[in-house]
């Protein structure tokens, strides 16, 4: 009688942590953590498909409305190809740099939501949930239009280009959503391995280190990379405030041919870009999903 | 030298190493202890039983300072447990004291030597070659000299119990507790685990068990102590308590389980 009671749910009157059973504990981490996940990016061959057909109808399109004597729609966007590859490398660049900023400061506010002091935790969750829940181009506006254009440190003025505050306006929402994949990384690991750990004489910061975020990174993996890929194709929002990324050269060659027919065909290829760099990423993360989604 | 006379002097054989004096705890409304007292002789091995829900884990965890008591007093060897207040302190007790869990709770990103040589060598600062010998030779008593390069998802539950226990050897602890460390095995595999804390008990480790292993507890324990309700109903050497129980508590838990 008394054995079987392990296994059978315990009445609500406990509140002891201990006796909860482990897998109940797991499986409503698990749950809670999909409710607040990033949505994830689930790129198919088919989409990759349309956005080839959506070129294809485009290159009709501005081949029907082409005065005679253009130059065939191939042909003009081989002719800015060379422009439009460095801007899209400029996209590439904005997205390394603020994938890597807001990972290393949501690491820093993420621990900061498991510390064990209130006000650090309260103050970590409140940033992580302001940045996570304002949309990415009013952050961007912000940082555009609140960080200055130059600083003087020491008497030499060195100047802030668009494209940074660009970057930094990017990398605040992937802090806030790298902090939160940190959190609940950090708590979908059963209690038992920090009272194991604990028991043992580790340290807390010990503990974190050596036992817990090890056990980590596995399950941080395939949401950090469905992050970078979504934040990849947020770049383009920096076209709006003005950085030469391959949206803003775009819309520049387009200006420069001045011909509306091509309008279609030019922003698919942008579309396409995008797709043939997602893509891989997107089924690499679902690869390591699949392999990582170890049954308790 | 005054400090070599003190340690020179003979250590006091029959002074009790565990010593529990009106432990009470509750979480929240819940009074888990309700005033809970005994002393375990160094080198005895005890035995708690009693039904779930008693309080058995609690007390243990009480006893290694993972569950702050609310009133009441706890020493174990040099140690006022409920007196620690920061983690150093705690820590020095819990190098002295090594907890097993039901559970095994060993860490799936290491392989078993890896398990039984972390806490050496990264909280008691020993060196990795020593560690590393003396962990081989802790896996070898265990029986589990073969597996030393297995992951934890890769053993038994009986194994891993054993790497489990061996982990905690390896911290060369002064008193070891058993949290029902047999509960989530079969029971073939009960055995081996079994036979591991005999030998220990052999060797004179202090243990503190709680068990539903009845027939193990009257084989190994000095002392048996039956719970229910937060408190200790009644306690006495294991022949006694089983074969002629006193409280009608414990006769009734008795004839249920016997």
């Amino acid at each position: 009688m008394s054995r079987s009671s392990w296994t059978t749910p315990l009445p609500p009157a406990t509140d002891l942590p201990v006796l909860l059973p482990p897998a109940a504990r797991l499986a409503h981490s698990a749950a809670a953590e999909r409710a607040a996940g990033t949505f994830s990016l689930r790129l198919q061959p088919v989409h990759g498909v349309m956005a080839l057909v959506l070129f294809l109808v485009g290159c009709a399109v501005a081949e029907a409305q082409a005065k005679a004597g253009d130059p065939s729609v191939l042909a003009t966007i081989w002719k800015w190809m060379p422009l439009l590859l460095r801007g899209f490398l400029f996209n590439l660049a904005i997205s390394a740099i603020a994938m890597a900023l807001g990972t290393v400061a949501g690491m820093l506010l993420g621990f900061a939501q498991i510390s064990l002091l209130p006000p650090v935790r309260k103050g970590a969750w409140l940033a992580t949930h302001f940045f996570r829940n304002a949309p990415w181009l009013v952050l961007l506006f912000y940082c555009m239009f609140l960080l200055p254009f130059q600083v003087t440190v020491f008497g030499v003025t060195i100047p802030i280009p668009d494209w940074i505050k660009a970057t930094f306006g990017l990398s605040l929402p992937v802090m806030a959503n790298v902090s939160e994949i940190v959190r609940g990384a950090v708590q979908s690991i059963p209690t038992t391995q920090w009272e194991s750990a604990a028991s043992l004489a580790f340290t807390r910061r010990q503990t974190v280190w050596m036992i817990i975020l090890p056990q980590c990174i596995k399950r941080m993996l395939p949401p950090w990379m469905n992050l970078y890929a979504i934040l990849t194709m947020a770049t383009v929002l920096a076209s709006i405030v003005g950085v030469n990324e391959m949206m803003t050269l775009t819309r520049q060659a387009l200006s420069a041919e001045n011909r509306p027919g091509l309008l279609l065909a030019f922003y698919s290829h942008v579309l396409f870009w995008f797709f043939l760099y997602c893509y891989p990423i997107a089924r690499w993360t679902v690869r390591l999903e699949a392999k990582y989604a170890v049954p308790h | 030298m005054p400090s070599l006379t003190e340690s020179a002097m003979p250590a006091a054989v029959t002074e009790p190493i565990v010593v529990l004096h009106d432990v009470h705890k509750s979480f929240g409304q819940a009074e888990v202890l309700k005033g809970v007292s005994l002393a375990v002789p160094k080198g005895d091995v005890i035995c708690i039983i009693g039904p779930s829900g008693s309080g058995k884990s609690t007390l243990l965890r009480c006893i290694n300072g993972l569950v702050p008591i609310n009133q009441g007093s706890i020493r174990v060897a040099n140690f006022n447990v409920h007196e620690l207040k920061t983690d150093q302190e705690k820590i020095a007790l819990r190098k002295e004291v090594s907890m097993v869990f039901q559970q095994y709770n060993l860490f799936p990103h290491k392989t078993a030597l890896e398990n039984v040589m972390m806490a050496p060598i990264h909280v008691l600062k020993e060196g990795r070659d020593e560690v590393r010998a003396r962990a081989v030779a802790l896996l070898g008593k265990v029986g589990l000299a073969a597996k030393q390069d297995s992951y934890p998802g890769e053993l038994s539950g009986g194994q891993q119990q054993r790497v489990a226990i061996a982990r905690s050897l390896a911290m060369r602890p002064e008193v070891m507790l058993f949290d029902e460390v047999t509960a989530a095995l079969d029971p073939e595999t009960v055995k081996e685990v079994l036979n591991t804390i005999r030998e220990l008990a052999q060797e004179g480790m202090t243990c503190i068990l709680v068990t539903h292993e009845m027939r193990f507890a009257r084989e190994i324990a000095d002392e048996v102590y039956f719970t229910d309700g937060g408190v200790i109903v009644e306690s006495g050497p294991p022949d006694r308590l089983f074969d002629h129980p006193v409280k009608e508590r414990t006769q009734a838990f008795l004839s249920q389980i016997l």
